[in-house]
């Protein structure tokens, strides 16, 4: 099952494409993440797939089919917005009372031992609480809705390093107890790089890589060698990335295998997930889409 | 390579694991790897026994913050390497061990070793200098050995 599948999708406000002929299959089981530039098109895709904004053209469904923003939909998605949006002067108790009554399903008990987990009061308003208990209450509101798909639009980005840690794990144990299918918006590439099994890279409003993390990487590596022969590979190989000093210069390739050999006078060292995000985003008309077949959009350029 | 059959793996003598996880961000090496590889450290230095479960995928999901499929791709690599086992519905459980010697003799061999650090110190030897010596005297030892019996095994 895909969690959300998108085929030409496509949104405008006024006379700007936000997101253009967006094509794209997520696998269920996975935590999939959403990156780019600022004005990449990523709250545009996260609210066209919660059923918050309506599409220009195209289509997009969520969890097997459904068309987003239907009511069977919305009952198996749940959808943190930036900055963890909450009723300042509503306290926690109250907020779980309308949450539950503006919703078929809700899981009181859930939130309730979620909360006194958390150390954070029933009885004290989301506006008098920290950042982090913010974000935890917001999140704990969205898992005792028991979805199949969490979505969160840059979950981490008000919080301090312990509130992070606290709020991920909070979300991965939510995974593993339940199974649930989450898909992040995020620009701190390191930390997804320990939460991320799939990548969704948006660059101007379109696809620039989708993928399962360990295919993509797999498929790429960085070549070190001397400058003066980076042009010649250049020209023969399908190098992502090129960084050149005087004397050395590191490609950053894809490859079609790992088996492929390594040209003599050269090194090849694997990429870390956020090396290859940050190439590519250097690089917007780069693009690289292996992973199930159905994510393929077309066939790949090679780059000169 | 000996499998250990761990007959009374079902035991269980509290649920908790004897290790615990921890992370290092800075080191490039793969979260899964750097799971895989505190296991294997704990099997050759005996905190971890035939029969022992490994810590529970939530408990490492929760304590980490990192993505269960990772915690269940390690175990998996050390199911396929015959180290672990997973039972379903209780856990992963240690299935062989890595330690060629028991904990109180690993004790004697690190305190005799640590006599020889002092005398190496005496001598004037820096880190580097000693790391060097060990390496270059380990496998003056290994050639020797594997001239001796050429049909042991070595493994690493």
């Amino acid at each position: 099952m895909n969690v959300v599948e998108s085929n030409g999708l496509g949104k405008r406000y006024g006379n700007t494409w936000a997101l253009r002929d967006c094509t794209l299959a997520i696998p269920a089981g996975h935590v999939a993440a959403l990156v780019g530039p600022n004005g990449a098109g990523k709250t545009t895709l996260l609210n066209l797939t919660v059923g918050l904004a309506t599409r220009t053209t195209g289509v997009v469904t969520v969890l097997g089919g459904m068309p987003a923003g239907s009511p069977a939909a919305l009952d198996g998605i749940a959808f943190v917005a930036q900055d963890t949006p909450l009723y300042k002067n509503i306290s926690a108790a109250d907020l779980l009372h309308m949450t539950r009554n503006l919703n078929r399903r809700f899981d009181e008990r859930y939130a309730k031992a979620r909360l006194g987990d958390l150390d954070i009061p029933l009885e004290r308003r989301a506006g008098k609480m920290s950042g982090g208990q913010q974000a935890q209450l917001a999140l704990t509101l969205a898992l005792a809705r028991r979805p199949q798909l969490l979505v969160l639009d840059e979950p981490m980005a008000m919080l301090d390093p312990l509130a992070r840690h606290d709020f991920m794990a909070t979300v991965m144990t939510a995974i593993a107890d339940d199974g649930v299918s989450v898909l992040l918006s995020s620009h701190v590439l390191a930390e997804l790089e320990r939460v991320a099994d799939y990548l969704v890279l948006l660059s101007g409003g379109s696809v620039q890589i989708a993928g399962e993390v360990d295919d993509l990487l797999a498929c790429h590596r960085v070549l070190t060698g001397p400058a003066a022969e980076a042009g010649e590979y250049i020209k023969r190989l399908n190098v992502v990335h090129v960084r050149r000093g005087e004397a050395q210069a590191h490609l950053l390739v894809r490859t079609n295998g790992t088996t492929e050999p390594v040209p003599s006078g050269w090194e090849a060292h694997p990429v870390s997930l956020e090396e290859l995000t940050l190439a590519y985003m250097r690089d917007p008309a780069a693009a690289a889409l292996p992973g199930p077949a159905r994510a393929v959009v077309q066939p790949l350029e090679v780059r000169n | 390579m000996t499998v250990g059959k761990g007959s009374s793996a079902a035991d269980s003598s509290g649920a908790a694991s004897p290790i615990e996880f921890r992370l290092d961000h800075a080191s490039g090496i793969p979260t899964y790897l750097q799971l895989v590889q505190q296991v294997e450290h704990a099997l050759r230095i005996g905190y971890l026994n035939t029969g022992d479960q490994l810590p529970k995928v939530r408990d490492v999901v929760a304590l980490l913050a990192i993505n269960p499929n990772t915690v269940l791709k390690a175990y998996r690599e050390l199911e396929i390497k015959g180290l672990a086992a997973g039972h379903p519905g209780q856990g992963t459980f240690v299935k062989a061990t890595l330690s060629q010697a028991t904990l109180p003799e690993l004790t004697r061999l690190r305190s005799s070793l640590l006599t020889w650090l002092a005398t190496a110190d005496t001598a004037g030897l820096d880190e580097d200098g000693i790391v060097a010596l060990f390496t270059s005297a380990l496998r003056d030892f290994r050639n020797q050995r594997g001239a001796a019996s050429r049909d042991s095994e070595g493994v690493a």
